[in-house]
């Protein structure tokens, strides 16, 4: 009999399998952070994870609300200047993977925080590009996760704050120490990786009871599905647990403040 | 050596209109009872620096201290907007401001090369980013060594640099814990700097390689208990995340934001935590 569980917790679940133990993470707050932390206390103990705040190998028991949450530097095994976090320890090398979200995000997995419309008059003025445009050129490689919807997938998004593969999915050729990039993309609909010639997007993956409908409904181009489109393994009772009571402890720890 | 005074003439000594003014901290010891003196005393016309502006800077500019504002992530961090910086930009209240933008990684090496004395930070950066095409402070170098090509900035240098710590001993050296993010690059970088503190001990009893600030290199140390409310002082007091997640509604709309800063800020008297907590 399969578990109950909502589409939020099929995308973090999978976003937190796609880590490996031991792998180095820098991790963004929000759905990342939560994706992270579910995989160190499932099935990646070792998964080493480092926030932009400078806070290294940390283990927080509750969800940071913001990158620099006292939890963050008291559960670390050490915490540096944030010019060293990006100089020596993401810019030197030292970070198997990217884990990031995203405002908007396009064909070629180029993201946007930056702003909707025009730069000099802006539709919606959105945060900026904090650490993203480093830890998606300086880590080894990017995972990316976020809500699917047509307003967040686009064909070509509005300024590219941070690089995915280019306005024509030839931004990384040639250029050289910098990482693989964006090697997949977890939604609460599905799987995607760039295609390995052009780059472009493809879903690999559904999620159990999602169709393909649904994704091309929710994505704002002509979305291609890979020849061997699989289904994405469904979350087990000790990570929805896991989840679940991370989840709980932190409303409580963010409600009490 | 750093001279004791109050946060008043602290800030009336060193903060000029029309000045740059970096006020860092990374999340945690946001300097937040100096910033509401900078709004009590009416500054203007300032240019702030900052790499994520939190809602220490949406309180400035909409007060209308701001001419300029330099960062490099401008969100209420976890909860969503900054509603008076937004307001400002997309809006021009209270008045029209210009920004720049840059990554973190950028901002950070900035502050770096200014503590540093260079004119300029060198990075492996905003490759394929577009925010080269709207910030003309960001150029591209090719190394002499490899050729290889690399991103380029100017250093930070500001006028004055405002950060809060948890605390001085009676020579002024300063003690910084936690998460310390470039707030000892900030103080020297700057050609002042201002340095609010929990308390002055008699002892820092800082460990060796610490993060303590000479005295000799800080232009002033002032008390300012609770002073990074609603951000937090590690060993001190936790962050205020409720008053992060109220923040979304009190700045969202012009006046209630505009009666906040009456009842918290002007009508406050030099009070350090604003009445916030």
């Amino acid at each position: 009999m399969s578990l109950e569980y909502t589409s939020s917790e099929m995308m973090t679940v999978t976003a937190a399998r796609a880590l490996e133990n031991g792998m180095t993470c820098f991790v963004g707050i929000g759905l990342p952070s939560e994706a992270a932390n579910l995989a160190r206390l499932t099935h990646a103990p070792e998964v080493v994870l480092i926030y932009e705040s400078g806070t290294l190998q940390t283990k927080p028991d509750i969800l940071p609300l913001s990158i620099g949450d006292g939890e963050l530097c008291e559960s670390a095994l050490t915490t540096v200047a944030v010019p060293e976090m990006f100089r020596y320890w993401l810019q030197g090398g030292k970070v198997n993977v990217g884990f990031l979200g995203t405002a908007q995000i396009d064909r070629f997995a180029n993201l946007n925080t930056t702003l909707i419309g025009d730069y000099k008059a802006p539709k919606v003025r959105l945060p900026g590009g904090g650490g993203a445009p480093e830890i998606a050129t300086n880590a080894g490689e990017v995972f990316i996760t976020l809500k699917h919807s047509k307003r967040a997938f686009v064909k070509d998004v509005d300024f590219v704050t941070t690089l995915g593969f280019g306005r024509d999915g030839k931004g990384r050729d040639n250029v050289p120490n910098i990482g693989k990039g964006p090697t997949r993309v977890i939604t609460d609909l599905c799987v995607m990786k760039p295609d390995p010639d052009t780059k472009e997007l493809v879903v690999v993956s559904l999620h159990p009871g999602v169709t393909r409908e649904q994704v091309i409904d929710a994505t704002g181009w002509d979305i291609r599905f890979a020849e061997q489109l699989e289904s994405t393994p469904e979350p087990n009772a000790n990570e929805l647990d896991i989840l679940r009571e991370l989840k709980a402890r932190t409303e409580r720890a963010h409600a009490g403040e | 050596m750093a001279e004791f005074l109050s946060l008043h003439d602290a800030v009336a000594r060193y903060v000029d209109d029309g000045a740059t003014v970096a006020m860092e901290g990374f999340t945690h010891l946001i300097p937040f009872a100096a910033g509401h003196e900078v709004i009590r005393q009416k500054k203007r016309d300032l240019t702030l620096i900052r790499m994520t502006p939190d809602i220490i800077y949406d309180q400035l500019i909409g007060a209308g201290c701001a001419k300029k504002v330099i960062f490099s992530w401008g969100g209420n961090p976890g909860v969503g907007s900054l509603h008076r910086l937004r307001d400002a930009v997309e809006k021009g209240w209270p008045q029209k401001i210009e920004i720049l933008e840059h990554s973190h990684a950028a901002m950070a090496c900035a502050f770096e090369a200014g503590a540093a004395g260079l004119p300029l930070a060198v990075l492996r950066g905003y490759v394929g980013s577009e925010l080269p095409s709207v910030n003309d402070q960001i150029k591209f170098i090719e190394c002499p060594f490899t050729g290889e090509r690399l991103a380029a900035v100017p250093s930070v240098r500001p006028d004055v640099s405002i950060i809060h710590a948890q605390r001085a001993d009676r020579q002024g050296n300063v003690l910084v814990e936690g998460i310390v993010g470039v707030q000892k690059e900030a103080v020297l970088a700057a050609k002042h700097s201002v340095v609010t503190v929990e308390e002055i001990v008699d002892d820092l009893n800082a460990h060796p390689n610490a993060c303590v600030i000479p005295g000799w290199a800080i232009s002033a140390v002032a008390v300012a208990e609770k002073g990074a409310l609603p951000s937090y002082t590690h060993g001190y007091y936790g962050r205020s995340n409720r008053f992060y997640k109220e923040w979304d509604a009190i700045a969202r709309d012009r006046d209630t934001f505009t009666q906040w800063l009456d009842d918290n800020v002007y009508r406050a008297d030099n009070n350090p935590a604003g009445g916030q907590a």
